[in-house]
């Protein structure tokens, strides 16, 4: 694992940016896809469903075409056992809910409309998820 | 109909800038969020990229009276900050610190072919209707 790809990681950020602005000038949505995950399973009224589930298909799509065209799928190791994946994944929907929110509608979308909820979930949820990497790895020893 | 095609391309925009900056490799994401160990900071830069470019566009957007496809925006009205808030952003914390999965990311993985990914989403959407359960009821 390379660990210095600055390069890479602004230009992807510039690419989520990029597509969270489309969005917002086309469709007029917020690219929060906790929020579109699960107003796509259980749409709170009548409105429109389906754009939710093109974005999704997208998103699941993007990946897959960019694996094609670059001939090999990007490859790396997933260590964390499948309990773990399947508790962090309860949490993880389960929170995301509670708190309205997760990396891309608090932490891009908030964070640059300078919504101080936002702010104050991103701050919450970046040192949390710091603390439990450290009990994880450092106090319990699970290396990664 | 174009709504949706023109969600379908942003969803793919999306996952693909979420491949290049690596945000679809927990490891890589565990690596960012471990800052005693062998700290991997690049990933801040996702943040960063992502920042300017939807800072300064949003400012632009919302100039207009409407979206190109919509008769109005549709932001978020919340701005409240509460325990649910707090509590929420906490337990998201805890379940991205375990996995190195944030939602779109573990979307995104699974474009790329991996399973452990499926199951993690799976998993989510269980959490999101526990909290349907839970707190409204149905």
């Amino acid at each position: 694992m390379e660990n210095f790809t600055p390069y890479s990681a602004l230009i992807g950020g510039a690419l989520i940016g990029l597509s969270a602005a489309l969005l917002l000038f086309l469709n007029g949505r917020i690219a929060g896809i906790s929020g579109i995950v699960g107003k796509a399973l259980f749409p709170e009224q009548r409105e429109d469903v389906t754009w939710r589930f093109y974005f999704l298909a997208g998103l699941l799509l993007g990946p897959l075409v960019l694996s094609l065209v670059n001939g090999t799928p990007f490859n790396f190791h997933i260590e964390t056992s499948m309990p773990v994946l399947v508790i962090a994944g309860l949490l993880v929907g389960y929170g995301t809910s509670l708190g309205g929110g997760c990396t891309s509608g608090h932490g891009i979308c908030g964070l640059a409309r300078l919504s101080l909820r936002s702010i104050i979930a991103t701050v919450v949820f970046m040192v949390i998820a710091g603390i439990t990497v450290y009990i994880v790895r450092h106090l319990i020893g699970v290396k990664g | 109909m174009l709504k949706n095609l023109s969600s379908l391309v942003c969803g793919i925009l999306f996952g693909i800038g979420l491949l290049i900056s690596e945000m679809v490799n927990p490891m890589k994401v565990l690596a960012f969020l471990d800052i005693t160990g062998q700290w991997y900071p690049s990933l801040a830069l996702v943040m960063v990229g992502a920042l300017i470019t939807f800072g300064l566009a949003y400012r632009l957007i919302i100039r207009r009276r409407a979206p190109l496809l919509e008769d109005r925006f549709h932001l978020p009205d919340s701005a409240k900050i509460d325990t649910k808030l707090l509590i929420g952003a906490g337990i998201f914390g805890i379940g991205w610190g375990l996995s190195g999965f944030c939602p779109g990311a573990a979307i995104a993985a699974i474009g790329n072919g991996r399973l452990e990914a499926l199951l993690f989403v799976f998993a989510m959407c269980c959490g999101i209707d526990l909290f349907r359960i839970i707190h409204r009821g149905k």
